[in-house]
């Protein structure tokens, strides 16, 4: 699976309070309608810049704080391709896996705001054609691989009924 | 080899003799969602062609997070959640009954060695409890109400041992604030936390829920304690259910073991907007507030209410402040009702709200101003936390928040004690 797209850099520790608000996260299953407040209170123009397959770029432990899976939905619903961070807090992690937004650790130094860059997930290789340089990412775990193949948990559940990993 | 307590508890249920950093499928105890996670959940369990919910009578929909709703679409989703747990036969706890990591405990749920998932993050509480409890998504939680089962990926554990004794007017919620300011929010990230040493064994039951509640805010996957006897007693005085105990070997492998001798700690203060931005209350003290927050599942039980009440007897909150209190459950407002600390607490200047969430995570009862300072019992101090972007959260002791009310400025509460 290749992913091609722009990079929008975050820092370190990107909560799931700040990719979407518990203002609007408990009023509605209408990922849509949240993804217009994804990433609202970092940067109050990020809905309207993303473009589809664009990639959110971040530091260290990216998704900490609440297990709300509108989190990866709101992101995946924006029209995100995947995000890239040097750590992921576990529970996004799971919760993007699960839902089947693509995550992918790397060493996100290297890269700047507008970037373009291509990632194939199967080589386990990112290029930014911006800066001309490769980066190596972390293969997912085989359990999670798995699952996002056979297209996140609910699939995977359609597909055995039960976990069968 | 010998075991953790979370190599133990996973071997147990999983049925494999499980190390850290295996892959095992385990059988779950008990499972819990509430109403910011439970609704898509519901449209998970759909879309996994799910029939019915394996044992309901071990799952559970708790509404906490919006109780009673505020708004219509609100409204919607709790009714999705009543209609579903009725359909399937679930435990449901609608409004009024408290935060979800109050009633599981309360309820005698869980105990010792059990395994429990909750759609929450701040399942990890149960960890006091000696069980091994973490928060999962509503994905996760779908496929455990299906199936009774989860995957997990045995963590590491990072061993916390606390020496000495907590001065007074030092509570468990300094500790914990002290101890994830040393490690940082993601220090113990995908690792298991133990929590031990004198001072965590001199804790009660009530305020080591304080601590193992916010290990998720280190990053941790569960906060685990030794199960001694005052935490059989408790589970007894809960609970009907048989638990085994379950304690981690002497010859135990450790990722890391971190020591403190904890007898002249300070009160601690979380400053905005991170959780591991923590200071002794002197270095923020005289800082003025404009609200302060009561409650929540890091602080909202009887002990919290009646330490906050000991120091607002007889005096009046501030003028500028709004003083606001959730009790963490029915049972514990009750509770606070009998023994009278309710009425210091609301004489003082309080205004009581239902059991529940509320204010800390922004979805009514409480929403400050642009600019406005917030100390809270909370476990969180995002920007946008408690719905305002421009606020500024403080997260500290109840006798720092009640101190603090007093003055309309950040108080060391050992001026009041």
């Amino acid at each position: 699976m290749e992913l091609r797209g722009k990079a929008h850099c975050f820092g370190d520790d990107v909560n799931t309070d700040y990719i979407i608000s518990g203002k609007y996260k408990f009023k509605t299953l209408d990922m849509k309608e949240l993804a217009k407040h994804v990433m609202e209170d970092l940067d109050p123009d990020f809905a309207r810049k993303v473009q589809p397959g664009d990639f959110v770029v971040a530091g260290r432990n990216f998704g900490c704080g609440s297990s709300r899976e509108q989190a990866p939905l709101a992101l995946l619903n924006a029209g995100v391709g995947a995000v890239l961070a040097q750590s992921f807090a576990r529970i996004f992690y799971r919760n993007a896996i699960n839902t089947g937004l693509p995550v992918v650790v790397c060493d996100t130094s290297l890269i700047e705001s507008g970037d373009e860059l291509v990632v194939d997930l199967e080589k386990g290789l990112l290029q930014n054609l911006t800066k001309g340089k490769e980066i190596p990412i972390k293969p997912l775990p085989p359990v999670m691989l798995k699952i996002l193949s056979d297209g996140g948990l609910a699939a995977h559940f359609r597909k055995y009924g039960t976990f069968h990993l | 080899m010998g075991k953790t307590i979370a190599e133990k508890i996973l071997s147990n249920k999983s049925g494999q003799n499980a190390y850290a950093n295996d892959i095992v499928v385990a059988d779950v105890d008990f499972r819990m969602g509430q109403d910011g996670t439970s609704p898509l959940a519901i449209r998970a369990f759909e879309a996994m062609n799910g029939e019915r919910v394996y044992h309901p009578e071990s799952a559970a929909f708790v509404i906490d997070h919006s109780a009673p709703s505020p708004l219509e679409g609100v409204s919607a989703l709790h009714a999705l959640m009543r209609q579903f747990s009725k359909e399937n036969n679930m435990i449901l706890y609608d409004i009024g009954e408290g935060v979800c990591h109050q009633l599981l405990p309360e309820k005698g749920h869980v105990g010792p060695g059990s395994l429990v998932i909750g759609a929450d993050s701040h399942t990890c509480t149960y960890g006091a409890l000696n069980a091994f409890a973490t928060g999962v998504g509503s994905t996760d939680l779908a496929a455990a109400l299906i199936s009774g089962k989860m995957w997990f990926k045995v963590p590491e554990t990072i061993k916390f041992v606390c020496h000495g004794t907590l001065p007074a007017g030092v509570y468990s919620k300094d500790l914990i604030l002290f101890l994830i300011s040393q490690v940082t929010a993601d220090g113990a990230t995908y690792m298991a936390a133990e929590y031990t040493g004198e001072a965590i064994q001199a804790l009660s039951v009530e305020a080591r829920f304080t601590i193992s509640n916010m290990a998720i805010e280190m990053g941790a996957k569960v906060g685990l304690m030794e199960a001694d006897d005052k935490v059989m007693e408790w589970v007894c005085a809960h609970s009907n259910n048989k638990f085994e105990p379950v304690n981690s070997d002497p010859d135990a492998e450790y990722a890391a073991i971190k020591e403190y001798d904890v007898s002249q700690l300070d009160p601690y203060v979380a400053k905005p907007h991170r959780v591991d931005n923590g200071v002794p209350v002197g270095e923020v003290a005289g800082t003025p507030i404009q609200q302060a927050v009561l409650g929540t599942c890091t602080n909202g039980r009887l002990e919290d209410l009646t330490i906050a009440a000991r120091i607002l007897k007889g005096r009046k909150i501030h003028p500028d402040v709004r003083f606001i209190v959730a009790p963490a459950s029915r049972q514990v407002y009750l509770k606070a009702m009998e023994t009278g600390v309710l009425k210091t607490l609301v004489e003082a200047g309080a205004a009581v709200v239902t059991p529940g969430c509320g204010p800390c995570v922004g979805t009514h009862n409480g929403v400050p101003s642009d600019g406005e300072n917030v100390i809270s019992t909370a476990n969180r101090n995002f920007k946008g936390r408690m719905a305002n972007n421009k606020a500024f959260i403080y997260l500290a002791s109840p006798a720092t928040v009640a101190a603090s009310a007093v003055k309309g400025e950040i108080t060391d509460p050992r001026e009041f004690i």
